[in-house]
């Protein structure tokens, strides 16, 4: 049971939250110009590493609000946890 | 009269206070402070349980929560009966009854012993070649194998006591209150930590508690004394919290660890009534101190598992802790030290020690120079070949060993015994570090997995890290805790600390016997029955994996989890593989530590707490008026109102026909609801529907259609525009949280730039849906003032306005193809509302409807219901509703999906109405449809997702979804069902006013 530091509210226990699959894939501006490979490509394939990895939480017994997380997924680390919109911290 | 061996008086058994409990029906007396295990050793029963696969007779063989063999059934026959409890954990109390598992008709004389005899024939694996042929006799077999196996009998009633969970916090957790323990929580609080002790035993003070070794001194006192003291101080310690009999069952990431406190086991009945019985304590630390101690190995030899044969560490605490001699004639067999602590604790107390068996050649130790010079008979180098006795030991059989220790040499010698402490070296409990996460190394020397992180969250201290000796102990523990509690001093740093060195070792994993491997029996994991012998012919068999090997023996699978064996079973298939001990690894520690009941594990949520529930505000009166309530996601709903002993068929056909008659009233009060403001709100509907928003005007409703992101229909509902920049969405019942989670997710994540904000609003409102011809009179009564022309409050719009005092707002919109109108309150007037309804309407004989009848009328109309005709594979071009996806918009969630090959598909299934050609027959919901009967393989077309008698149109109608549906209008297909073949005909899905003209009638 992970320990998450929401970056509005601090540190709550895990069952507050649900993860949202991996981060930064953003919806394309213009899905109509995308072939169906690249638009299967955003809506189908996601990674799943062993190690470190980029994934979105929402704190959904809480403020509700959606932040990242890297974590590493071999020991279920918590590596960093940034808001929606701002940068990804370099490894 | 049974004999009594009580030796001594003990300061932990209350001797003024005298217990009598039954076992196996007999009664016997013990003192407050025994165990059931100490007080059956004190009168002499040894025999307490059968094996569970040979049904060979086993004692008491441990004096704690490791126990394999003493497993009793608690209190048989009442509400409160416990099944597979270790005796050595069980503190008695007047009136107990305890007895034997796993024999039939008595522990003392069992028919499945004679298991025990065509042992030969039933070796590792036995049931899996065995009984794979003929398939078919599986269950006749499987009677056999079931009843004859098996531990304790679960409770049949329901369970009388009340469980409970509880959140704690701390800054240090120490689990475990050894010396280690003790001296870090101590230390811990006084530096100003709320911190936590927990124990599963009822004392403080672990092992060293009654240890009273003279060769080991701190502070110049004996560890019992000096610790003693110890534990007296904490008491005035603030920040500490002590809890006993509290077992930590799991450790999971982040230091959150969940422990069992036992709250009234160890009451009488009497006292156990209206308490809670154990809480599970969910922990969360920031720091853990593990301080688990270890356990004490037996040793594998020929026929080590007689009653009477027990570990040397609990023969030793039956005699200190309790006052109990095990046997009068004892003798100890052991590769180290502690068997000698353990017989010169016995003769200091004036108990008989016969001998020691010794597989060292020699110890230069204090205390085994001192066990010579006391007049104790020392066998060194030698080994038991044999044990005897069937019930109780009363014999064992030694040879001297070889020089490589794999076999034996020279005479047998025989001695006679009638009980034996075995000590085979000391097993760090590294269960909850593993748990944790964590990794093992194998230690060649001690022989041990020891854990290998250290972190600021997470220390091991004392014996479970590998550290036997008290100069070792003290030394690690002061080091690692100033480290982790970041503090300089610690108020045992001075203490000095004297012990005796153990110097020689020799650890053989699988003793040799005179006789071959084949005929013997040296049990590894004792309730399992494993021998060494089924470990072997694993690995003969190919088995490599620990894993493996595991599962096919059974090994370390019973209640006690392989706690004594697991090691040997390792170190044998290490030494038969020749490989060594780090390499294999160790099979996984899974929680719990100790069994949890199942009480504990659910706590509060059981009965009407089990799953929450939702009740809408005019719930009282639908159950005064004797409704019937389904489960809709987590709303009780009005399912249907039968009257006179109505049928649910009848009551439905009743509610529909009055409905489109004259008047219908249902509570629609569960819709989700959610609230939307902002000055994007248009843009935000247009992005979220497959259908236009901008251009609805204020006060008007539209009908909206949400997909996901592949295209696929999600969610549908009304939404009113209330204002320039405000709506009022509606969603199914069921999906309501799901929308606002998937809108919310959109809004901060795909497009934060747009100004629009949600609130859910379900729970604020009462919703009342008045449909019928006569629903527009009876709106009328209740709000005389509102014009209801078509006019000024047509189809498709909102008024918001008063009933009363009451403020409300009606929306002129319509589910069952009526005219119609949904009037929301603030939740509290809900039940007002409905009765001002029903008293208006009673002159046009206004009939509520349930949920049922809903689903009838709007199937007659083929309205959709996501979730009953859709599952998540159905686009909106499947569903014939081409006319609410707008080609205009550049677009929406899912539109892109809307142009993939697969869902351009032509073949795919699509909505359509079917009609029996016998109008009685009403379809079951979920039959397939094929177009061919007698074919085989048999193509499926598709299914039937709504069916229905319709009372208005007097047949049966239904809705499916067929593989290229849309073009087969007028076609004849099947229904094959179990006793006949249905014929339907493919039509429209619309069967009712499809020219929408009631809509203003």
């Amino acid at each position: 049971m992970f320990l998450i530091n929401c970056p509005y509210c601090g540190e709550r226990d895990q069952q507050e939250f649900k993860a949202g699959g991996e981060a930064h894939i953003e919806r394309p501006k213009q899905p109509t110009e995308l072939s169906d490979d690249e638009w299967a490509e955003y809506l189908f394939m996601r990674k799943n590493i062993k190690g470190v990895q980029f994934e979105r939480w929402n704190h959904t017994h809480g403020c509700r609000k959606w932040f990242n997380m890297v974590r590493d997924t071999s020991n279920d680390e918590i590596k960093a946890i940034y808001k929606m919109g701002e940068k990804p911290p370099s490894q | 009269m049974t004999k009594n061996l009580r030796v001594k008086s003990s300061e932990y058994i209350d001797e003024t206070n005298r217990v009598s409990f039954k076992f196996n029906g007999k009664t016997y007396h013990g003192f407050k402070g025994d165990t059931l295990a100490s007080a059956l050793l004190a009168n002499d029963v040894h025999l307490v349980g059968r094996s569970f696969k040979y049904h060979r007779p086993r004692g008491i063989m441990s004096c704690g929560s490791e126990e394999p063999n003493a497993i009793v059934q608690i209190n048989p026959g009442s509400d409160r009966t416990e099944p597979n409890v270790r005796a050595t954990e069980v503190e008695i109390y007047e009136g107990l009854e305890a007895i034997s598992q796993n024999c039939w008709p008595s522990v003392e004389f069992d028919i499945g012993g004679i298991n025990n005899f065509i042992s030969p024939f039933l070796p590792a694996g036995f049931y899996y070649k065995t009984f794979m042929w003929p398939a078919s006799f599986w269950e006749k077999y499987e009677f056999f194998i079931r009843h004859s196996a098996g531990l304790g009998k679960s409770p049949t009633t329901s369970d009388p006591d009340t469980y409970d969970h509880r959140n704690l916090h701390c800054d240090v957790l120490v689990v475990g209150a050894g010396i280690s323990g003790v001296l870090a929580a101590k230390n811990a609080a006084k530096n100003n930590f709320k911190t936590l002790l927990v124990d599963e035993k009822n004392e403080l003070g672990g092992s060293t508690i009654f240890e009273n070794n003279e060769f080991n001194k701190i502070d110049n006192k004996t560890p019992s004394d000096w610790l003693k003291k110890e534990i007296e101080e904490l008491k005035s310690i603030k920040n500490l919290e002590i809890k006993t009999r509290t077992s930590v069952a799991a450790y999971h990431q982040y230091n959150y660890l969940l422990a069992r406190e036992n709250l009234t086991d160890h009451l009488e009945i009497k006292n156990k009534k209206n308490k809670i019985r154990q809480r599970l304590l969910k922990i969360r630390a920031k720091k853990v101190i593990l301080a688990t101690g270890s356990l004490e190995r037996p040793l594998i030899f020929n026929n080590n598992d007689r009653p009477g044969i027990m570990l040397s560490s609990a023969v030793k605490k039956y005699s200190e802790f309790y006052g109990v001699a095990c046997g009068n004639k004892n003798v100890f067999f052991t590769n180290n030290d502690s068997a000698y602590e353990s017989a010169l604790s016995l003769h200091n107390k004036g108990i008989n020690v016969e001998a020691i068996i010794d597989i060292r050649e020699q110890s230069e130790s204090k205390i085994v120079k001192k066990v010579n010079d006391v007049g104790i008979k020392i066998y060194r180098s030698y080994t038991i070949v044999d044990t005897a006795g069937y019930k109780r030991i009363n014999n064992i059989s030694i040879m001297k060993l070889s020089n490589d220790g794999t076999s034996v040499i020279g005479n047998k010698i025989s001695i006679s015994c009638d009980c034996l402490g075995v000590a085979g070296g000391w097993t760090p409990a590294v269960h909850l570090y593993t748990q944790s996460g964590s990794k093992l190394t194998f230690d060649e020397e001690k022989k041990a997995f020891l854990p290998n992180k250290n972190t600021s969250e997470q220390i091991s201290v004392g014996s479970c890290n590998g550290d036997f000796k008290l100069d070792e102990i003290f030394n690690n523990l002061k080091k690692k805790i100033k480290e982790m509690l970041n503090i300089n001093e610690t108020d045992f740093d001075n203490i000095k600390v004297e012990n005796d060195q153990e110097n020689s070792k020799r650890n053989i994993w699988l003793l040799p016997s005179d006789k071959t491997l084949g005929k013997t029996k040296p049990f590894v994991d004792y309730q399992n029955d494993a021998t060494a012998k089924d470990i072997k012919l694993a690995l003969r068999e190919g088995f490599r994996s620990i894993e493996h090997v595991k599962r096919y023996t059974t090994t370390g699978m019973g209640t006690d989890q392989g706690k004594l064996g697991n090691m040997h079973a390792l170190g044998i298939i290490a030494d038969t593989a020749g490989v060594k001990m780090g390499e294999l690894g160790t099979t996984t520690f899974r929680p719990p530590y100790t069994p949890l009941t199942f009480g504990t594990i659910v706590g509060r949520n059981v009965g009407k707490f089990f799953d929450i529930f939702r009740r809408t505000p005019m719930n009282d009166w639908h159950v005064e008026n004797k409704a019937e309530f389904e489960n809709v996601g987590q709303w009780k709903r009005a399912w249907y109102y039968p009257i006179n002993g109505e049928t649910m068929h009848q009551a439905v056909q009743r509610e529909s026909k009055s409905a489109r008659e004259s008047a219908g009233i249902l509570d629609a009060s569960t819709l989700g609801k959610i609230d939307i403001q902002g000055s994007d709100a248009s843009e935000f509907l247009n992005r979220v529907y497959t259908n236009a928003w901008s251009k609805l005007a204020i006060g008007k409703c539209r009908y909206g259609l949400m997909l996901n992101e592949d295209g696929m229909v999600y969610d549908d509902g009304v939404t009113t525009r209330l204002g320039e920049n405000h709506y009022i969405m509606s969603t199914t019942t069921g999906g309501a949280a799901n929308v606002l989670g998937k809108l919310e997710d959109y809004l901060q994540t795909e497009w934060p730039e747009l100004d629009v904000y949600l609130t859910s609003v379900t729970d604020h409102y009462a919703t009342a849906s008045l449909c019928g011809p006569n629903s527009k009179k009876i709106l009328k009564k209740i709000i005389p003032d509102l014009d209801l022309s078509d006019e000024n409050f047509p189809h498709m719009s909102f008024k918001e306005t008063n009933i009363g005092n009451i403020q409300c707002r009606i929306m002129r919109i319509s589910f069952t193809g009526e005219h119609s109108y949904e009037i929301n309150v603030q939740a509290s007037y809900g039940k007002n509302l409905w009765e001002k309804c029903m008293e208006a309407g009673k002159e046009f004989n206004i009939t509520p409807y349930g949920t049922e009848t809903m689903h009838l009328l709007r199937a007659e109309k083929g309205f959709i219901i996501v979730g009953q005709d859709t599952d998540g594979t159905m686009t909106p071009i499947d569903l014939q509703m081409d006319w609410i996806v707008s080609k205009k918009k550049y677009d929406f969630i899912g539109k892109r999906s809307l142009y993939r090959s697969d869902t351009m598909r032509e073949d795919r299934k699509q909505l359509v109405g079917l009609l029996t050609d016998d109008p009685e027959i009403v379809l079951e919901e979920g039959a397939q449809i094929v177009s061919k009967l007698n074919q085989s393989p048999v193509e499926m077309l598709g299914h039937v997702t709504s069916s229905y008698f319709s009372p208005n149109l007097n047949k049966s109608i239904a809705l499916a979804v067929i593989k290229g549906g849309k073009d087969m209008m007028g076609k004849k297909l099947f229904i094959p069902m179990e006793d006949k073949n249905i014929n339907v005909t493919v039509a429209n899905p619309v069967f009712y006013d499809e020219k929408n003209e009631r809509l203003n009638a």
